[in-house]
């Protein structure tokens, strides 16, 4: 039994040790960031071998972050863009998921089953006609160009479809009675009761919404309308002179805390979320 | 009350039909058509004809067949890695209790944190440059190997940091669904087996990987569909020249076709992309038959 016990000890120990060593690779990038963020320039450049630790740290990075680089109209644009693509898309799908659930018409399963099978459909493949289209529109370079192509999202529809449809169907009936309209209804009894799944959705776009990359790459060219993922790119590729690594760690760092404060105050609902109906992998 | 609500729940589909049918349905159709126009281009206008002339073009492009050879490479590469070291960390996290949320918060982090951004965390990390010999070279130093700069070195460094990369930020995902799987196997079961006196490697063989085998399928699909379509990881540690780096994805063989100093050909765009697609396809499909015949649905 003594032997037992003792060989779980040390197993609950590697355990222990193998899952210590991912979480200082999960963190360490993040160290490093804040870290070569309050190096300064000089004392950055004079480290031919790195350091751990630096014994004077400086906020001068991040003040040439936000001068050097519009870093603060990269973030306000992808604020902008942020709020009205989740604000639209919900206008767009909650209906929809309504009209679904609830509400009886001719070719429903028809429809839906024809929503279904266009979520295989990678963006990838639509995304070549898409940009097309908006550059036709004259909408390169406006935040309407940005946002207008993903204000739908069927997967996001049919999970909130699902979630109407737990609501009893009694109820329906009862307010039918009562002679409430059917936007009635679903604003004032199945968008509070559905607002769990709500949020869900809203956080999860907002996490797609703030590392979106590949879309306003293709659409803005203009820096007023870059969003922070492509200002980064941007940053990256002329923004500082000369390798000025310390200033694009602390726009690094000024781009990654909105969304890991989100996750800090949301945790569970975020991890209940994604587990749900996230993607990514 | 049937034909009453007719043209109303209409309205409310309407919004969304009118969505997709633009930016879904239509590009759906007009991607074909671009695919099979030949020598068509946004400065040329007019197509002189329609073939299969695209696909010629774009199967003989040596920046392609690299494309496909990197995206390859990392589905491979990464695919298994991902799931091995989730499936591997995940049965570490549910046999602890002290400090189990805190691991679980930590390892969803790269989940939330901006791909393009943290990809220059890594860029600097593995980089050697004049200036300076970078993070992970001075490990390599302390270990008595060799440097070698990862990002403007050698192809297998750059594909070494490439997958290591991708592994990080997918593996916040995996972890999650996969712990959610194991969690929620019937504790009787382990009990009953504990009881027979049956190891702790046959408990895993015989009942945790059977409860959990539909999981770890729709991660392994999942994670090859996620693969396929590398693109963003990879420009945020080569930058937006991925050809000059030898480092392109077939995703990013299309977005290169169609915009940038050497895009303007929708057509080549067109026909890589449903190449891309045709693989995709395939693969899931091959995924899904192998799944239905190992997986056991309880």
């Amino acid at each position: 039994m003594n032997v037992q016990k003792k060989s779980s000890r040390l197993g609950l120990g590697l355990i222990y040790f193998f899952l210590v060593i991912w979480a200082l690779i999960v963190l360490f990038p993040f160290y490093w960031m804040i870290l070569t963020s309050v190096k300064s320039f000089a004392a950055y450049n004079s480290e031919y071998i790195p350091r751990f630790w630096t014994p004077n740290p400086t906020l001068e990075n991040y003040v040439s972050a936000f001068t050097t680089v519009p870093l603060g109209r990269y973030f306000l644009n992808t604020l902008i863009f942020t709020v009205a693509t989740t604000g639209l898309m919900m206008l767009v799908i909650v209906p929809a998921a309504f009209a679904f659930a609830r509400l009886e018409f001719r070719g429903k399963n028809a429809v839906f089953a024809f929503f279904l099978s266009l979520m295989m459909i990678p963006t990838e493949l639509v995304i070549i006609t898409n940009y097309v289209t908006i550059v036709n529109w004259n909408m390169r370079n406006t935040y309407w160009g940005l946002i207008l192509p993903s204000v739908t999202s069927i997967f996001y529809i049919y999970l909130l479809k699902e979630n109407f449809e737990s609501i009893p169907d009694e109820l329906y009936k009862a307010a039918k009675v009562d002679g409430t309209s059917d936007l009635k209804y679903l604003l004032r009894v199945m968008i509070p009761i559905a607002q769990p799944t709500i949020v869900t959705i809203v956080i999860l776009k907002v996490i797609e919404c703030w590392n979106s990359y590949v879309w306003p790459r293709l659409i803005t060219y203009d820096q007023n309308y870059f969003l922070v993922s492509n200002g980064i790119q941007q940053i990256r590729e002329s923004g500082f002179g000369r390798e000025n690594t310390p200033a694009m760690m602390a726009a690094v760092v000024v781009i990654s805390v909105p969304l890991i404060a989100l996750f800090l105050v949301f945790r569970k609902k975020i991890m209940a979320g994604v587990s749900r109906g996230g993607t990514k992998g | 009350m049937k034909t009453k609500n007719n043209w109303k729940a209409w309205l409310y589909l309407l919004p969304a039909i009118a969505f997709l049918a633009v930016f879904m349905v239509y590009p759906l159709i007009d991607v074909c058509v671009y695919a099979l126009e030949e020598n068509y281009s946004f400065a040329q206008g007019e197509a002189t004809g329609i073939g299969l002339a695209n696909f010629r073009y774009v199967l003989s492009d040596p920046y392609f067949v690299q494309a496909v050879k990197n995206t390859f490479l990392i589905v491979i590469i990464t695919v298994p890695v991902s799931t091995g070291v989730s499936l591997l960390i995940s049965l570490g996290l549910s046999s602890i209790k002290k400090l189990q949320n805190a691991f679980q918060t930590i390892y969803f982090l790269p989940y939330v944190t901006n791909t393009l951004a943290v990809g220059l965390v890594f860029m600097i990390l593995f980089r050697k440059t004049d200036y300076t010999e970078g993070l992970v070279n001075l490990l390599l130093g302390k270990l008595g190997l060799g440097g070698v700069d990862f990002i403007e070195g050698p192809y297998w460094a750059k594909m070494f940091v490439m997958c290591f990369y991708t592994v990080w930020v997918v593996m916040p995902f995996k972890i999650l669904i996969m712990t959610s799987a194991l969690a929620s196997v019937n504790p009787d079961y382990y009990k009953a087996a504990k009881v027979d006196g049956a190891s702790s490697f046959r408990i895993f063989r015989k009942i945790t990987l059977p409860m959990i085998s539909s999981t770890v399928f729709y991660l392994i699909i999942t994670g090859f569909i996620g693969a396929f379509k590398a693109y963003s990881d990879e420009v945020a540690l080569f930058g937006t020249n991925l050809n000059a780096a030898g480092m392109n994805t077939i995703v990013g063989y299309v977005y290169d076709m169609l915009y940038g100093s050497s895009g303007g050909y929708p057509s080549y765009a067109a026909a890589a992309a449903l190449i891309l697609f045709a693989i995709v396809f395939t693969i899931t499909y091959i995924n899904l038959t192998v799944s239905k015949k190992t997986v056991q649905y309880v």
